[in-house]
């Protein structure tokens, strides 16, 4: 009988390495191993005998980990995004070859960097600081970012002439629009064109299919992985730029020209590399970001719960200026991205919970602050006219109060047991478009809209 | 008899819900069903139904829960819901009608075995 339970404690390790297989299932397939052994034992068949027709009636480990992996792709979706790696070789293997892809990596971010500087060069920066430099500092970069995804998920020429088509639409219609001195609709487009270019990047991400919602969850949780391997690498380099003018000082070069080749080269290069880190490192920010999004969303519900009593309390009075919309706009994203975020790092068979009620109140109060912002603008709009910014900050609210009121119902009724997660999660990808329309209008429409004031 | 691996595919969630339909039940004792309804024709892969269960699970058809009966050791239980019973009857519905379209172009009676479950 010893043997016996060394062979299935050695089975249980093998099995349990596997990508996409966790402990839970682990341990349901050795329950259904264990009945089927007492069963063979039965009919008379040795220890051994028994274990092995039960391990092979279980089917090849490899058939078994791909189908956990298609069936649980937030575990693994790292693999799974790999365009051709469906076939052949474990999923081990196929990490590995996107750890050894590293040199690939580095060239698109060098390349990436080369062309910022170019642009700079050409911008005279940091002397001179035209507009076109920050209008399009995004355009510099980010296709890039889309090549390299493209090249990995080896795309059909069709949906690189795609990608490339819509970016190359895009930076013409931003550059020929005849913009007035100082117009708002430039600021507008500045600030919401990397947005903008961000969403075409999920197009050779998500392997040139747009309609899949299990796709669209990764890109979600990409750009979660992203944030914070960026973030990291951000500090990082800030201390390293920092000890680099510190012991370059006593030679008299020049700190700023240093610093201006290095940071910018380094903020260019770093969004491929953090690109690259998130696909090939998976396992360690994988654990590192469901605990940061435990440790955020009871601080931020909280915070939200305080903001929410004290403007019901006090009254909005006059101190609701254009700053503090926006300051509120940025609050209601970094909710959305919690939630989403949240929901992505979820375990989809995990029973309600005390997050999901912390949630829930984080998205009420969100929505209530929401509610009094839309108000505001509301007034003001009727005071002051429409501008290019308060269309800006009313379609964004807009969306936001529809997509948090859809979240905050489906949680609710999911923590009452009468919806799946799955409902909710749905909700959230069909929205995910919207939020790339909007982001669309404001950069394409709104501009000749306004007479590019 | 060997069952076409594309006739077998289609049949598993209805099969599952079905049996499920008769009570909660386990990975194994499914199988085990399965294997007594279909006088031991329909093959599966053993470890094949667990992700099947995980994906009736997430769209919200089963749900699932870890017991330990008396006699017995810990396991997981499926139960349907009551999705999955409207998706049950969508199933018979279909079934129905697939059966029929068969019986009726094979022609005849002594095909009546082809009826499946009565369906």
């Amino acid at each position: 009988m010893e043997s016996l339970e060394l062979e299935i404690e050695q089975w249980r390790s093998y099995v349990g390495r596997r990508p996409g297989v966790d402990v839970h299932d682990v341990e349901e397939l050795e329950s259904h191993l264990r009945d089927q052994i007492a069963d063979l034992h039965d009919v008379g068949l040795a220890d051994d005998e028994a274990f092995l027709v039960a391990v092979k009636r279980l089917g090849s480990v490899d058939d078994l980990s791909h189908e956990y992996a298609r069936e649980h792709s937030g575990r693994l979706w790292k693999q799974l995004v790999l365009a051709g790696g469906a076939t052949g070789g474990g999923s081990d293997a196929r990490l590995d070859a996107v750890a050894r892809a590293w040199p690939e990596a580095l060239g698109f971010a060098v390349a990436a960097a080369v062309a910022l500087q170019i642009a700079r060069l050409l911008a005279g920066f940091p002397d001179d600081e035209p507009d076109w430099l920050f209008r399009n500092a995004s355009l510099f970069v980010l296709p890039f970012l889309a090549a390299w995804f493209a090249r990995r998920r080896r795309l059909s020429s069709t949906a690189w002439l795609a990608t490339a088509g819509v970016f190359a639409g895009l930076a013409v219609a931003v550059n020929v629009f005849p913009y007035d001195e100082d117009a708002a609709t430039e600021v507008l487009v500045a600030t919401h064109l990397p947005v903008l270019s961000w969403c075409v990047v999920a197009f050779p991400f998500m392997g040139a299919t747009l309609r899949s919602h299990e796709r669209r969850m990764d890109m979600v949780r990409f750009t979660g992985e992203w944030c914070i391997y960026y973030a990291l690498i951000a500090f990082g380099g800030g201390v390293l730029l920092a000890l680099t003018l510190a012991v370059l000082e006593p030679t008299g070069i020049d700190p700023d020209t240093v610093a201006t080749w290095l940071l910018l080269s380094g903020a260019a290069g770093a969004v491929i590399v953090a690109a690259w880190l998130v696909e090939a490192k998976q396992q360690v920010v994988e654990n590192m970001a469901p605990v940061l999004t435990m440790l955020f969303t009871p601080l931020f519900a909280a915070m939200l719960v305080a903001a929410a009593v004290a403007y019901a309390v006090d009254g909005l009075g006059e101190a609701f200026d254009r700053e503090l919309v926006g300051v509120f706009d940025a609050l209601m994203v970094a909710v959305l991205g919690l939630v989403l975020y949240g929901l992505s790092a979820r375990e989809p068979s995990d029973r309600p919970g005390w997050m999901d009620r912390i949630q829930l109140v984080a998205v009420v109060s969100a929505l209530a602050l929401d509610v009094l912002v839309l108000g505001s603008m509301v007034a003001r709009i009727g005071d002051l006219g429409l501008t290019p910014n308060r269309v800006a900050a009313l379609g964004l609210n807009l969306l936001l109060l529809v997509n948090l009121a859809g979240a905050a119902w489906l949680s609710a009724r999911f923590l009452a047991g009468r919806t799946t997660i799955h409902r909710l999660e749905r909700w959230q990808t069909s929205y995910l478009p919207v939020f790339a329309a909007w982001v669309a209008v404001v950069v394409l429409v709104l501009p000749p809209a306004f007479a590019f004031s | 008899m060997q069952i076409d691996k594309d006739l077998v595919a289609a049949s598993a969630t209805p099969l599952v819900l079905a049996i499920l339909d008769e009570g909660e039940n386990y990975g194994y004792a499914i199988l085990k069903r399965v294997r007594e309804l279909s006088g031991g024709e329909l093959e599966w892969t053993d470890g094949m139904l667990y992700p099947l269960l995980h994906r009736l699970e997430r769209l919200g058809l089963v749900t699932t829960e870890w017991q330990v009966p008396p006699e017995g050791r810990r396991r997981k239980y499926y139960a349907l819901t009551s999705e999955g019973r409207t998706a049950l009857v969508e199933h018979k519905r279909q079934w129905a009608t697939v059966t029929q379209a068969l019986r009726d172009v094979f022609g005849g009676g002594d095909l009546g075995a082809l009826a499946l479950g009565g369906a």
